[in-house]
C-alpha cells in the first residue's frame, strides 16, 4: 500500500472462532481499509457474520486479536470507549429492531440510548426520516414494514449517533430490486456526506459487490482473496464475480463443479397444462397478498416465480397445493380445481417449504421413509425407491446422519428427495436455494433440470436470484401480490431493451410503484447530512461514556412497557394473571373441613343411640345420609367415595349405657386423605366429649363429674379458623413472585431468541442499566397487581388488614423488586423462553410453596429447604403479610424481614449483573 | 390406508420425542424424583411443630406435661414468659403456645379443675386443627395418668373407638405420592402433546404435513395416542416402581383399571392440550396459556382439596373438567380399592367429556391448521 494510506479501520491477526465442534473462523488475518466501502463477500454460512460480530464486539474474541479504530477490542476498557463509534446492523430483516414499536419510537430508543437530549434527537430524528424516505410511515409498527423498509429503519437507528464505522451484515438479502438499488444509492449518498465514515457490508449477492471499493472473498471460515473488484476479477480471469468465486475455490471443491446446461424444452401447445390459475386473490382481511394472479403451466416446463420477500409467491404456491383456500378466483391442477380436501391430487404433487421443514430429529432415512409411506407407497416398494432417491441426489453417505448435521445444499436435496419420493408430476419449490453456496447450487439445478428434461416433471420454482431466473423457460415477476409481467427471459430482456433481468425488474417496479410504501422512495431525494450543517449546536455528537446513566435505564423500561402494552397474552397475564389465580386459589385451596358425609349404621335403634346421633346431625360439619343397614353397604359406600364418615351404635347401647356398662361405639373415618381424616377424627372426639359432658351435667347425675382440667383453647389471629383469612396472605406472596418473575425471565430470554439481545452487546447500554430498565416495568406492573390482590382480599375474600397499610405496601414493592431481580437472575442462564417460562415457574412455586412456610413453617423444616426457607424472599414477605393482615402489626415489629428483603434485592441485582454477558460468547 | 397414516405418524411422534431430551428428562423427573420427592415431602401430618410454653406453676406435673411434647409431632418447647409468648407468636416462631397457669398443680389436687391456656396460630391451618387435637390427647393424659397414677382409664360413660379406613396409619406418603402420579398425568399429557403442535409449526413441518394424503383427524388422533400412549406408560412405571416399590406403598386396588381410566381421562387431555396450542402462537405464548389453565383444573378438581369445602358452583363447573373425574375414580380405585361397580359413571363421564373436547379441538384444529403453515 501507498504510504499515503491511512491505517486500516480493521485489522485482524490469526482470528479463529470456534461454535462447539463447528470452526467458524479459521486463522483469519486481514486488513480492512478506512474512510471506504469494504466488502465481504461468500454465500451464507462462510463466517461473514461471525467475523463481522467479532469486529462489532457483539462477539467474545476466542483466539487472535482484532483491532478496530486502532484500538484492541479483546479489552473491555477499549471496547467501551470505541462502542459509541461504531453502528453495527445484524444480519436478518430488521432482527435488532422492535417489531411492535413504530419506526419512530425504535429509532428514538437508539437515541436516548446514546444520550441525546430531547431537542437533539428530535431534530435527528426528522433529518433521517425525510433523507430515508420514511417520514410518512413514523407511527407504522416495524413488524408491519416491507423488507426494504426495515432496512432503511435499520440504517436510521444505526446512523442516529453519527458513526465512524457502519457494519451492515447482508442488508440486502431478501429485498426486491428496486429497494436493494434505493439502498445502496442511500448509502453512497451518506458516504459522499461523511466521506470520513468507513462502510463494512457482507453480502451473498455477489453482483452487488462490484460496486464496492474493496473486496474480500470468504469460503468455510477463510479468505480465498482479497483486492479491489476489478483485481480480484483478473485473478481469477473471469467475467463476473460468482465465476471468480468458484474459481478461486481450492480445487478439491471444484473439482465436480460443471456449469449448468440447459437442454432446449420441447413444449408445443399441444402439451397438457399441468397448472392453471385465474384471478387467483388471497386477502387476509384487509390485505391483499395475491391481488388477481394468472398464469399457465405446461406440463415438463420450468416456470420461476420471482419477487422480494412478502411480495405473494409462498401465498399463491400455497393456494396452488390447497394449503390455503383462496379468497378469490381458481386455479387448476392437471384440469381439476384445486380443493384442500381432495387427498389424490396431493400424491401427484411434491412440494417443498421455503424454510427447511423435514423432521429434524429423524434421520435421512427415516424421514424418506416416513413420507413414503405416508404418501401411500406400496411396502415392498419403499425400500427400493428410497434407495433410488438417496442415489439420485447424493444422499448415500448420510443415511443415519441427522439433517441438522447437514451442509444446507445436502439438506435442500434431502428435501428435494423427499418431494420426489412419490413420483410426482408437479414439483411446487419455494425458494430452494437461499442461503445455498453457489456450487451446491448448480448441483441442484442440475438435478432439477434432469427432472424436468428426463422425467417431464412440471417444475413451479420461486427465487429471487436473477441468475437463476435465466435458467427458467418461463418467468413471472412478482411485485406486491400482482403479477407484472411473465415471459420467456430472452424476450423480456428483449422486449425491454435491458441488459440484465434486474434491470427489466427494476424498470418495472418503478411503472408499478404505485402503492403508499413506493411513492416516497426513489424520486432521487438527496440525503441530507443530519449533523450536520442545520444542527452544529450539537457538534459533540453524543454525550461521553458514562458509566451509569438514568436516562439509558429509562431507554429501556420506556421500550420494555411499549412491548408488553402490545402483546396482548402477556399483558393480560401480568395484568389480571395473578387475581384470576387469585380467585381460583382463594375458593379452591381451602383446609376448612365441612359438609361432611356420614351415615350411620343403628344396630341398636333405641332413643339413647339416636340422641347420640343427633349431635352430629346439628353440627355444621356433618351432612346425613341415608342410613346404613349393613356391614357390606358401609364397605362399598365408604369406598365409592359417598360417606367420609360412619359411625356404628353397638346393640342395647341404650341398655348397656343406662347400667353404666360403658358400651364402645364405633366410627370409620375414610383415610384416603390423611390430613382431612385428622380433623374429621378431631371433629368426632370432640363431639364425643361434649355428650359425654352433657350426660355428665344432664342426665346422669349420678355418674362422677371426671373433669380434671380445662383446656381452653384460644384460635389467635383468626378466631373463627376460617380457611380464606389463612389462605389469602399467604397466597399473596406465591403470586407476586411467581408471575413477575416469570414475565422479567422472559422478558431478557425473549430478546437472546429474537436477536435484539445485540444491542446489549453494541451500544453503550452497561449491564445494570440493562438489568434496571427491564426491571421496572414489571415492578410497576408487580404493584399494580398487588393492589388488586389487595383489593380482592378485603371487598371479595372480605379478609380485612389490621396492621399498617403503609408498611404492607411499603413490604410489597420491596418483594416485587425481589421477585423481577430473581426472574432476571434465572434469565442469565436460560436460552429458550420455553425453559425460562417452565423453570422460572417450577422454582418459584417449588420454593414458595414447599420450603417458605405457606403450609410447614420454616421452623418445622429439616436440612435443605430450612435453610432455603431462610434466604428465599417469600419466607419473609409471608411473615410480614401474615402479620400485618392478621396479627395487626406495623414495621416496628417487621424491622428485620424488611431488612432481609432489601438484602435480597441487593444480592440477586449484583449476582445478576455479574452473570449477564456484555458479548456473546 | 387410514390407520397405517396414524399408525405412521404416532411412530414419527414417537421418534422426535425421544430425540428432544428436555421433554424426555421432564417425563423421567415428574415421574421419579418428582413423585418421589412429594411422597416424602411431608411425612406425617403433624410434624415438628413449633411449640412454646410458659409454665408459671413450676411444679413436678407441669415438667411432666412440657416433657411429653417430642419429635417428630413437635419440636422441644421453647420455655418462655408471658411478655415473650406474644412476640414469639407475632413473629411466627411458634404456632403453639402452652399457658400453665400458677398453682396448677394444687388446684387439680384439691379437686378444683385449672385451666390451661392454649394458644394456636390459625393462620397456620396445616397445624392449627390437627396440632389441638394432638395436644389436648397429651395434656389430657399426663393429667389424669398423674391424677389416677395409672394411665388413661377414667370411667366414662361410653367409649369411642376411631379407626381410619384405606389408609389407616394416615400416613402422608400415601396420599402424597400417589395424587403427584394424577397431576403428572394432566400436566405432562398436556404438556407434551401442545409442544409436538407447537414444534411443528416452529419447525414449519406442518406445512409438509398438509400437503400430503393425511387429514387433520389423522393428525390429531396420531399424537393423541402416541402422547398418551407415553404418559400411560411411564405412569404405570411410576406407580410400580416409585410408589409400591420404592416407597412401599400399597396400593388397594387394581392397577389395570386405573389405567384404563387413565387412557379415558389422556384422551380428554389431549384433546385439550391440541386446543390450548392452536391458541397460543408459540411455546412461551403456550406456556403462560398453561399457566391459566392447568393451574384451576389440577386445583379445584378435588386432589389438592376434598371437594366438598368449595362453594357450590364451583363445584358444578368442575363437573364439566375431566381433571374432577379423573381425581375421583383414582382416588376411588387406588385408594380405596373399589372397583368397576363403583366407578362406572366416572368412566362414563370422561368418555362424554372427551369426545366433546375432541370433537371441538378437531374443529378448531382444521380451522387454524391451515394458518398454522
Amino acid at each position: 500500500m501507498s504510504p499515503q494510506t491511512p491505517p486500516p479501520v480493521v485489522r485482524t491477526n490469526g482470528v479463529s472462532l470456534r461454535y462447539g465442534k463447528v470452526l467458524g473462523l479459521n486463522n483469519v488475518t486481514l486488513e480492512l481499509p478506512s474512510g471506504c466501502m469494504a466488502g465481504v463477500i461468500g454465500p451464507d454460512g462462510v463466517g461473514k457474520s461471525s467475523l463481522f460480530s467479532l469486529v462489532a464486539g457483539a462477539h467474545v474474541i476466542q483466539t487472535g486479536s482484532v483491532e478496530v479504530l486502532g484500538m484492541d477490542i479483546s479489552q473491555r476498557r477499549h471496547r467501551e470507549s470505541i462502542c459509541p463509534r461504531i453502528a453495527y446492523m445484524p444480519q436478518g430483516l430488521g432482527k435488532n429492531l422492535y417489531s411492535t414499536l413504530s419506526v419512530y419510537e425504535n429509532i428514538d430508543f437508539f437515541g436516548r440510548l446514546f444520550g441525546q437530549g430531547t431537542e437533539e434527537r428530535q431534530s435527528r430524528i426528522a433529518h433521517l426520516v425525510t433523507s430515508t424516505g420514511l417520514e410518512p410511515f413514523c407511527e407504522r409498527p416495524a413488524g408491519k414494514l416491507s423488507g426494504g423498509m426495515k432496512q432503511k429503519l435499520g440504517l436510521c437507528c444505526a446512523l442516529i449517533h453519527d458513526p465512524d464505522l457502519l457494519i451492515l451484515d447482508e442488508p440486502t438479502t431478501g429485498v426486491d430490486p428496486l429497494s436493494r438499488a434505493q439502498f445502496w444509492d442511500l448509502i453512497e449518498q451518506i458516504r459522499l456526506s461523511r466521506p470520513e465514515m468507513s462502510v463494512l457490508v457482507a453480502t451473498a449477492y455477489m453482483e452487488e459487490a462490484a460496486r464496492f471499493d474493496w473486496l474480500a472473498i470468504m469460503d468455510a471460515g477463510e479468505v480465498l482473496a482479497t483486492g479491489t473488484p476489478a483485481s480480484l476479477l483478473a485473478k481469477a480471469g473471469t467475467s463476473s464475480l460468482e465465476e471468480a468465486f468458484i474459481a478461486l475455490l481450492p480445487e478439491e471443491r471444484r473439482r465436480n463443479h460443471q456449469a449448468v446446461v440447459i437442454p432446449p424444452i420441447r413444449t408445443d401447445d399441444s402439451s397438457p397444462v399441468a397448472i392453471e390459475a385465474q384471478s387467483l386473490t388471497m386477502k387476509f382481511g384487509d390485505f391483499v397478498a395475491v391481488d388477481q394472479v394468472d398464469f399457465r403451466i405446461a406440463s415438463g416446463e420450468i416456470f420461476g416465480f420471482l419477487g422480494s420477500n412478502g411480495c405473494g409467491k409462498t401465498t399463491t404456491m400455497k393456494m396452488l397445493t390447497g394449503l390455503l383456500p383462496a379468497t378469490g378466483g381458481q386455479a387448476w391442477l392437471f384440469g381439476h380445481p384445486v380443493n384442500p380436501k381432495d387427498i389424490e391430487t396431493r400424491r401427484r404433487v411434491g412440494y417443498m417449504t421455503q424454510a427447511f421443514s423435514l423432521y429434524s430429529e429423524l434421520t435421512v432415512e427415516q424421514n424418506l421413509v416416513l413420507h413414503a409411506r405416508l404418501f401411500s407407497v406400496p411396502g415392498e416398494l419403499i425400500a427400493s425407491r428410497v434407495k433410488e432417491m438417496s442415489a439420485r441426489f447424493g444422499l448415500n453417505d448420510v443415511m443415519d446422519a441427522l439433517p441438522d448435521n447437514l451442509p444446507l445444499g445436502q439438506r435442500q436435496r434431502l428435501s428435494l428427495a423427499v418431494a420426489m419420493i412419490h413420483k410426482p408430476e408437479i414439483l411446487i419449490l419455494d425458494e430452494p436455494t437461499s442461503g445455498v453456496d453457489p456450487i451446491a447450487r448448480d448441483t441442484f439445478w442440475q438435478a432439477m433440470i434432469d427432472l424436468a428434461r428426463q422425467d417431464g416433471v412440471t417444475i413451479f420454482i420461486s427465487t429471487h436470484f436473477m441468475n437463476e431466473a435465466e435458467r427458467c423457460d418461463r418467468i413471472s415477476l412478482m411485485h406486491e401480490g400482482k403479477v407484472l409481467v411473465s415471459g420467456c427471459p430472452a424476450d423480456l430482456k428483449a422486449e425491454r431493451g435491458a441488459e440484465t433481468l434486474e434491470q427489466v425488474f427494476i424498470d418495472l417496479l418503478k411503472e408499478a410503484g404505485t402503492r403508499d410504501d413506493q411513492t416516497n422512495q426513489g424520486d432521487g431525494k438527496r440525503f441530507i447530512p443530519p449533523s450536520f450543517a442545520a444542527t452544529s449546536s450539537f457538534d459533540c455528537p453524543s454525550v461521553p461514556h458514562r458509566r451509569y446513566s438514568l436516562s439509558r435505564v429509562l431507554s429501556y423500561a420506556r421500550r420494555e412497557a411499549l412491548e408488553l402494552y402490545r402483546d396482548p397474552i402477556r399483558a393480560t397475564l401480568a395484568l389480571l394473571g395473578s387475581f384470576i389465580l387469585m380467585i381460583i386459589m382463594g375458593y379452591g385451596i381451602s383446609m376448612d373441613v365441612e359438609n361432611l358425609a356420614f351415615a350411620v349404621l343403628d344396630r341398636d335403634q333405641s332413643t339413647a343411640s339416636r340422641e347420640y346421633t343427633l349431635n352430629l346431625t346439628g353440627s355444621r360439619y356433618f351432612i346425613e345420609r341415608p342410613p346404613l343397614t349393613n356391614y357390606q353397604e358401609l364397605d362399598q359406600r365408604m369406598q365409592s367415595g359417598e360417606l367420609s364418615l360412619a359411625i356404628e351404635m353397638p346393640p342395647d347401647f341404650g341398655r348397656d349405657l343406662a347400667r353404666g356398662r360403658q358400651p364402645a361405639i364405633g366410627a370409620w373415618v375414610d383415610g384416603a386423605n390423611p390430613q382431612r381424616a385428622e380433623t374429621i377424627q378431631g371433629y368426632v372426639n370432640g363431639m364425643h366429649s361434649l355428650w359425654l359432658s352433657d350426660q355428665a351435667t344432664h342426665h346422669r347425675a349420678s355418674m362422677p363429674d371426671t373433669t380434671l382440667i380445662h383446656i381452653e383453647t384460644r384460635y389467635r389471629y383468626n378466631p373463627d379458623v376460617k380457611s380464606l383469612m389463612a389462605m389469602v396472605p399467604a397466597v399473596i406472596p406465591l403470586l407476586l413472585i411467581m408471575i413477575p418473575a416469570v414475565l422479567t425471565a422472559l422478558s431478557v430470554v425473549r430478546e437472546k431468541e429474537l436477536g435484539s439481545i445485540v444491542n446489549l452487546y453494541v451500544t453503550p447500554i452497561t449491564r445494570l442499566e440493562f438489568l434496571l430498565g427491564k426491571q421496572l416495568p414489571y415492578i410497576g406492573l408487580g404493584m399494580v397487581n398487588f393492589f388488586l390482590l389487595a383489593l380482592c382480599a378485603i371487598f371479595l375474600f372480605q379478609v380485612p388488614i389490621k396492621g399498617d397499610l403503609v408498611s404492607l405496601c411499603l413490604a410489597a414493592l420491596l418483594y416485587v423488586s425481589a421477585a423481577t431481580a430473581l426472574g432476571l437472575l434465572i434469565s442469565t442462564f436460560m436460552r429458550s423462553q420455553v425453559a425460562a417460562l417452565f423453570g422460572t415457574a417450577l422454582i418459584t412455586i417449588l420454593f414458595s410453596v414447599n420450603y417458605s412456610g405457606m403450609i410447614t413453617p420454616v421452623t418445622s423444616l429439616e436440612g435443605g429447604g430450612r435453610i432455603i426457607g431462610q434466604i428465599f424472599p417469600t419466607a419473609h414477605f409471608l411473615i410480614i403479610t401474615r402479620g400485618i393482615f392478621s396479627k395487626a402489626l406495623g414495621f416496628p415489629d417487621l424491622q428485620k424481614e424488611f431488612f432481609a428483603l432489601v438484602l435480597t434485592i441487593v444480592i440477586l441485582l449484583t449476582l445478576c449483573t455479574l452473570l449477564l454477558k456484555k458479548q456473546e460468547s | 390406508m387410514r390407520l397405517a397414516n396414524i399408525f405412521h405418524l404416532g411412530c414419527k411422534e414417537l421418534h422426535c420425542l425421544i430425540r428432544d431430551p428436555i421433554l424426555l428428562f421432564l417425563i423421567v423427573y415428574a415421574f421419579t424424583v418428582g413423585v418421589y420427592a412429594a411422597g416424602i415431602a411431608i411425612p406425617e401430618t403433624l410434624n415438628r411443630a413449633p411449640i412454646s410454653i410458659v409454665d408459671e406453676d413450676d411444679s413436678p406435673l407441669s415438667e411432666r406435661i412440657a416433657a411429653a411434647f417430642y419429635l417428630p409431632h413437635f419440636l422441644p418447647p421453647v420455655f418462655t414468659t408471658l411478655g415473650e409468648m406474644d412476640s414469639r407468636m407475632d413473629a411466627g416462631y411458634d404456632t403453639f403456645a402452652i399457658n400453665i397457669p400458677p398453682d396448677f398443680q394444687r388446684d387439680l389436687l384439691a379437686g378444683r379443675p385449672p385451666t390451661i391456656q392454649l394458644n394456636i396460630d390459625a393462620t397456620r391451618m396445616s397445624q392449627a386443627f390437627t396440632g389441638n387435637n394432638y395436644i389436648q390427647t397429651i395434656i389430657n393424659n399426663e393429667v389424669s395418668e398423674y391424677y389416677y397414677r395409672y394411665r388413661g382409664e377414667s370411667p366414662t360413660a361410653a367409649s369411642l373407638a376411631m379407626r381410619a379406613r384405606f389408609n389407616q396409619s394416615l400416613t402422608q406418603i400415601w396420599f402424597g405420592a400417589v395424587m403427584e402420579v394424577i397431576n403428572n398425568v394432566t400436566m405432562l399429557s398436556i404438556i407434551l402433546i401442545g409442544a409436538s403442535l407447537i414444534r411443528e409449526r416452529e419447525h414449519s413441518t406442518v406445512e409438509h404435513l398438509l400437503v400430503m394424503p393425511v387429514t387433520p383427524f389423522e393428525i390429531m388422533i396420531s399424537k393423541s395416542w402416541s402422547m398418551g400412549l407415553v404418559v400411560l406408560t411411564s405412569c404405570a412405571v411410576s406407580l410400580t416402581l416409585v410408589v409400591q416399590r420404592a416407597l412401599a406403598v400399597t396400593i388397594e386396588g387394581s392397577l389395570l383399571l386405573f389405567l384404563a381410566g387413565a387412557a379415558l381421562h389422556l384422551f380428554a387431555t389431549t384433546a385439550l392440550g391440541i386446543f390450548m396450542a392452536t391458541v397460543a402462537r408459540s411455546m412461551p405464548q403456550f406456556g403462560l396459556l398453561m399457566m391459566l389453565v392447568l393451574l384451576p383444573l389440577q386445583m379445584l378438581s378435588g386432589g389438592v382439596t376434598p371437594r366438598e369445602s368449595m362453594p357450590i358452583v364451583i363445584q358444578h363447573v368442575m363437573q364439566l373438567a375431566p381433571t374432577t373425574h379423573f381425581v375421583a375414580l383414582a382416588q376411588t380405585i387406588l385408594y380405596r380399592g373399589g372397583g368397576i361397580e363403583v366407578v362406572w359413571h366416572h368412566f362414563l363421564k370422561l368418555v362424554i367429556i372427551g369426545t366433546i373436547l375432541f370433537i371441538l379441538a378437531l374443529r378448531r384444529f382444521r380451522k387454524t391448521i391451515s394458518l398454522m403453515a
